[in-house]
């Protein structure tokens, strides 16, 4: 198919024919020669003093070459964190556990042999003796004081912030309506298919390490695993290979990733570890995980005019890379994308003896949009009035943009009125609505949910993060023409081979075939921030449009120079460079290429070579907005949830690839609709994880969601050149209030404003079941 | 991921297989299609030292009629007995619940008589054969016997095989053409929170005797005797009626309670899954 | 004790010893090398090792590779290869049915599996006939849409289905 133009166009993957044959190699599929394997014993208690370890059985054991235990690693680096909160208590944090362990899942003990099943069979052997502490689990209970999970803090709280605009007490003082409710952000896991792994490659001849870990910081992992194990950071490489999935979860340095290191340099072996899917659920990072309290205040007309919101969030026992970072994003969205001048947050980061969190698809964002739109639908719910409507009096107007928020931010560009309306026309609301009422009159529960949300990504302005935040790109022709690039995102399914090739053969005229993007690997690209936030396009694709100004520039240059004209005098159009008005009078930028490479006749202050290495800070963070309405029904006998329409019109600015977008925008909307109906982390009172497994924690299947129907705004950014913004967590954070929304709107008929997700059958169930008299004879007539 | 090691043997007879659970006593067990067994060795909790696999075992497999009724091997797979005719046409019961076990991949691995030996108080033919009144056939040192269905199912995890005995076919002596099944599955793990079993013997337009089997409520599938008594004699075209007295079907058992559901919900949904299954299975008779 | 098994997969015979804990998906992985074939979980909860096994969809994790002795298993890569796409692969990667990949190989496997049982499915035919198969990235509307697609053109008369390879576009 011949595309009329690259920008737009549903270009089918380049990634794809390796990953349908099965040929590519994700980390489990690196083999090295000489490969030993690590097994680790893990903390099966919340909270405890460690007081004997026995090794010695294990290293016993066939085939055993090591059983390394925190007194091994003295000289070895914690498990790095980045941010940096004024305040912020950062306990220690070891890479095996040295002394006390705080969460069930805690690594201890490391075991190597030269196979998984002997490494395993040895770890069985490993004794360990603990002295049981107290867990701590209950949130409100943590913040209010002891047990602490770190007694040398003497609290559980680790950081405090609040944020004060416009006047939130005059507000409540003198609105006509009020309403609160406390709503609990569920903890989840993010579970991307393939879990984690490393190999680790000390080479002692060289004395150089290489690693392979299914990453998506490639370049950070780095330097950090340079700096904890004290190898100089330019004789460690890194590789981020085939990575099956990662949602934020492997936006991470883990501590097995220090122990495989340090083991294969003490050694001198390779050392591979590929955590269990069981290990999983209590080795990598969970998401989520507040109690949000929430104070909404308005007129009679519903205008809002002030929003309190106290959050307490779960960071788990250790921080890893951005742990507190997280709820700070929450706390900065939760006006979300309604002008309201007066909103006050509080929030606390609190310890508990459970896995620490860290991000996962949203990333502090689903928390507040959440939050705001399940208060619209309160205050809705308050004044009788349709949530659309309230909505609609509410939504910042597209003439206020860019909007500044009264938490701080600046939202660069928005026109939600539109988007909303084109997804309320697109379900068919007010048809709906009817459809509703009459269903209702037939003893169907009905429920229509909406979510109006604006989410803050494209991370991100380098002074606002704990980390840079910039983006980087290397565009170099080759003498024959063709083009590789080398890309700073290390892309695990968003499509950057495709969409950079894209954007390359559209600004330099190249057929995309030509076009390669390499990525994930330290020693061929250049220093890259990695893929997380929903920044890969818009901030290292601004990177890359960048470099590809500089090529142009430059050939252009040459091609002038070498046609004797003047610069100005030339067009670059359709991969060639031509003088205007007289096209027979042209190089192809093919042509270019090789007189760039054989520098023959280059201009004199032009050196030889058609390369660009160019990096973009973004000004600002990037706003993509939408509305999405879902419309579920509810079983009366089982309290079964069925989604029976799900409409998403979402504005991500300019887009390369539809095709790509929407498959982002799909697989957000199953991650968003599924913390609302299916998936929640259960610790019980002794910090036991009582759910970690795919057997019990339901990621859903193919029949569990429905189909979704998309539309699409485009409000191009100012942010970078090419109006995009970012896209792959958009639809998650759209998704969950929308659904649950629907939820309580098709309980109404039974008085209930609010229910806490997963809106499983049961809870949903009870909900109905456990109201007052009246209710029930309706409900068990029907 | 990785199970203890084991010695693994392959029987070619029955006789052999009595003969190596002998002579190897707790240290074994039988592998049928693995898929209950296999999954616990896999999280280290189940360390046999011996596998002795039936996989050689001739006449343990297949679908046929006989004077003793549908006889179905005990290796028969899910999927073969959710795609046979007969057993469609003999007892649908059956066939839907071997359909709405697991998954497409488990089905076509797991075995009919490895899931009733396995006896998992959350699974979907044993409350199906129970309903069916089936027969075990099972091969022990003394030679061979029968067990009603009603005596087979001990408790959690516990059946009347001995520590020597082989399953070796279980038998539908009898046919239930208005028999149905319905569920309420989990939805990670696809197993029956609760799960409904209904058999009808149905003259003359009336219900001349129900079988309802429940799974999922207590620690064994057991039959709601209570409401089986009271559906004899409605007519099957009643939905209302049949409907209504769908109630207390777990009266008198221990409900369970776990992460995802409680008791109180389970005793609440037995009465919804008897009923549907009741219809669906009157619906048969009509 | 090592057993000595005898396996044909993707056509090719095998003879050696195994461990007899060795899980089919390892020795298709380790022992011979076909890495395609993937582990995602330990519950047989995912679908990424789903291999066929005498042409029937089985997970390759839950079954001991002594299980398969005597038997013929067949891998995503003997699915088809670059040269020799099969309409199912096609038709992924013509609607994006896949992103990160690592479900792929299983999902194909299993998509293969239904259009041969059942070559007109209804979308709840396939939802249901996937539900062994479990993925994070794509929401599973375009792998639907794949499913959809390999069936209509492999329903198609045969002279338009000598178009395999990469897509056109």
């Amino acid at each position: 198919m011949a595309f009329t133009s690259m920008m737009g166009a549903r270009v089918t993957r380049r990634e794809d024919p390796r990953l349908i044959t099965g040929r590519s190699t994700y980390v489990d599929d690196v083999k090295l020669v000489g490969t030993t394997y690590a097994a680790f014993v893990r903390s099966p208690f919340a909270h405890a003093k460690i007081t004997r370890i026995d090794v010695s059985a294990a290293k016993a054991s066939p085939g055993v070459l090591a059983a390394f235990t925190a007194d091994d690693m003295r000289n070895v680096g914690d498990v790095p964190t980045a941010p940096q909160i004024e305040g912020l208590k950062v306990p220690k944090h070891p890479p095996l556990a040295r002394g006390r362990v705080a969460y069930a899942g805690e690594p201890v003990v490391a075991v190597i042999a030269e196979t998984p099943a002997a490494a395993r069979d040895a770890a069985d052997l490993v004794e360990v003796e603990y002295e049981e502490l107290p867990a701590v689990v209950d949130l409100e209970r943590a913040v209010a004081g002891a047990p602490y999970v770190h007694d040398e803090f003497g609290t559980n709280i680790a950081f405090t912030m609040e944020i004060n605009g416009g006047d939130t007490e005059s507000a409540f003082k003198n609105a006509a309506v009020t309403v609160s409710e406390r709503l609990l952000n569920q903890r989840l896991a993010p579970v991307s298919i393939e879990p984690r792994g490393m190999v680790a490659h000390w080479e002692p001849g060289p004395q150089h390490l290489t690693l392979w870990s299914s990453t998506q910081i490639p370049h950070l992992l780095r330097t950090q695993m340079a700096v904890a194990l004290g190898i100089p950071e330019h004789r460690v490489r890194s590789i981020a290979p085939e990575v099956g999935g990662g949602f934020g979860s492997k936006l991470d340095v883990y501590a097995e990733e220090i122990v495989a290191a340090f083991a294969s340099r003490a050694l001198d072996r390779p050392v591979k570890y590929v955590e269990t899917r069981s290990e999983s659920f209590m080795a990598t990072v969970h998401g989520r995980d507040q109690i949000d309290l929430v104070e909404i205040a308005a007129d009679r007309d519903g205008r809002i005019s002030g929003l309190k919101v106290k959050i307490l969030a779960n960071l788990g026992a250790y921080h890893q890379l951005l742990t507190p970072a997280i709820p700070t994003l929450t706390a900065l969205m939760v006006p979300g994308a309604y002008d309201i001048k007066n909103v006050a947050v509080t929030l606390h980061g609190l310890f508990t003896t459970e896995v620490p969190t860290d991000a996962y698809r949203g990333a502090g964002r689903p928390e507040a949009t959440y939050l705001i739109e399940r208060a619209i639908d309160l205050l809705a719910a308050k004044l009788g009035m349709d949530p659309a409507e309230v909505r609609r009096r509410n939504l910042i107007k597209k003439e206020q943009f860019p909007y500044a928020s009264a938490v701080g931010l600046t939202y660069d560009t928005g026109d939600y009125h539109a988007a909303f309306e084109k997804a309320l026309q697109l379900a068919g609301y007010d048809a709906l609505r009817k459809e509703q009422e009459h269903g209702r009159s037939e003893g169907r529960l009905l429920g229509i949910g909406l979510s109006s949300y604006v989410e803050v990504c494209g991370m991100g302005p380098s002074s606002a993060l704990p980390a840079p935040g910039w983006g980087s790109a290397t565009v170099r022709m080759e003498p024959t023409g063709r083009v590789t690039v080398m890309t700073g995102a290390s892309p695990h399914g968003q499509g950057e081979e495709t969409t950079f090739a894209q954007m390359v053969s559209d600004r330099l005229g190249v057929p995309i075939d030509d076009v390669v993007v390499l990525h994930g690997d330290s020693a061929i690209v250049q220093y890259g921030i990695g893929t997380f936030g929903s920044r890969s396009t818009a901030v290292d694709g601004a990177a890359l449009y960048r470099a590809l100004d500089t090529v142009r520039e430059k050939a252009m240059k040459i091609a002038a120079h070498q046609m004797e004209a003047n610069v100005g005098d030339l067009e670059f159009k359709n991969g060639k460079i031509a003088v205007k008005g007289n096209p027979e009078k042209a190089m192809s930028i093919g042509e270019v290429a090789f007189a760039a490479f054989r520098g023959l006749n280059l201009p004199p202050d032009v050196e030889p070579g058609l390369e660009a290495t160019r990096r973009f800070e973004p000004p600002n963070f990037v706003y993509p907005f939408g509305t999405h309405v879902c419309v579920v029904e509810i079983e009366r006998a089982t309290g079964a949830v069925k989604v029976l329409k799900y409409v998403a019109v979402d504005d991500c600015g300019n887009i390369i690839n539809p095709m790509i977008v929407e498959g982002q925008i799909h697989g957000g909307i199953a991650q968003g609709l599924s913390q609302a109906l299916y998936e929640e982390i259960v610790y019980d009172e002794n910090g036991q994880l009582t759910n970690g497994s795919l057997l019990q924690y339901a990621v859903p299947h193919a029949g569990q969601l429905p189909m979704y129907e998309l539309d699409r705004t485009v409000t191009p950014t100012d942010v970078n050149p090419m109006g995009i913004k970012g896209v792959g967590e958009a639809g998650t954070i759209g998704a969950t209030p929308a659904v649950v929304n629907a939820v309580v709107d098709a309980l109404a008929p039974f008085g209930i404003v609010n229910m806490d997700m997963p809106c499983k059958p049961e809870r949903v169930w009870r909900v109905m079941s456990g109201h007052d008299g009246e209710t029930n004879e309706k409900a068990a007539k029907s | 991921m990785i199970p203890a090691s084991f010695d693994y043997l392959t029987a070619d007879s029955v006789e052999q297989a009595i003969g190596l659970l002998k002579q190897h006593g707790d240290e074994a067990k039988l592998l049928a299609g693995g898929h209950s067994l296999l999954p616990m060795m896999k999280l280290r909790l189940a360390r046999p030292n011996v596998l002795i696999d039936l996989r050689n075992v001739a006449g343990m497999r297949g679908i046929k009629t006989t004077a003793r009724g549908l006889e179905i091997g005990a290796l028969t797979t899910h999927a073969a007995v959710a795609q046979s005719t007969e057993v469609s046409a003999y007892a649908p019961l059956l066939a839907e619940a071997a359909a709405a076990v697991g998954d497409v991949q488990v089905r076509h691995c797991g075995t009919l008589g490895g899931s009733a030996a396995h006896a998992d108080a959350a699974a979907d033919e044993p409350a199906a054969l129970l309903a069916l009144e089936a027969q075990f056939e099972i091969a022990g040192a003394s030679g061979v016997r029968t067990v009603a269905a009603r005596d087979f199912f001990v408790d959690m995890f516990t059946t009347a095989l001995g520590p020597n005995d082989v399953l070796t076919a279980v038998i539908l002596p009898r046919a239930f053409p208005a028999s149905a099944y319905a569920k309420l599955p989990h939805p990670a793990s696809h197993y029956p929170v609760v799960g409904a079993a209904c058999a009808l013997a149905v003259s003359g337009g009336s219900i001349e005797g129900a079988r309802i089997a429940i799974t999922g409520v207590g620690s064994v599938p057991f039959r709601a005797t209570h409401v089986e008594g009271l559906l004899a004699g409605i007519p099957v075209h009643d939905r209302k009626k049949m409907e209504s007295l769908c109630a207390e079907a777990a009266r008198g058992v221990e409900a369970r309670s776990d992460a995802y559901a409680g008791a109180e919900y389970r005793v609440a949904m037995a009465d919804v899954m008897a009923a549907r299954a009741v219809l669906a299975a009157a619906e048969r008779a009509r | 004790m090592k057993r000595s098994i005898s396996v044909t997969v993707n056509g090719a015979k095998w003879t050696g010893d195994v461990e007899p804990r060795t899980l089919l998906v390892y020795f298709l992985r380790d022992t011979l090398g076909l890495t395609g074939t993937h582990v995602g979980c330990d519950t047989s909860s995912c679908g990424a090792c789903t291999v066929l096994l005498d042409g029937q969809s089985v997970k390759s994790c839950t079954l001991l590779a002594v299980q398969a002795d005597g038997e013929s298993v067949t891998t995503i890569e003997g699915i088809g290869d670059a040269e020799h796409l099969h309409p199912v692969q096609t038709a992924f990667w013509e609607e994006h049915g896949l992103q990160c990949g690592y479900c792929t190989p299983g999902m194909i496997v299993s998509a293969c599996d239904l259009l041969q049982r059942n070559p007109d499915p209804s979308e709840a035919e396939i939802r249901e006939a996937l539900s062994g198969n479990l993925c994070r990235c794509t929401g599973y509307q375009n792998i639907v849409k794949a499913v959809q697609h390999a069936a209509a053109a492999m329903r198609a008369p045969k002279m338009e289905r000598e178009r395999v390879g990469a897509p056109a576009d």
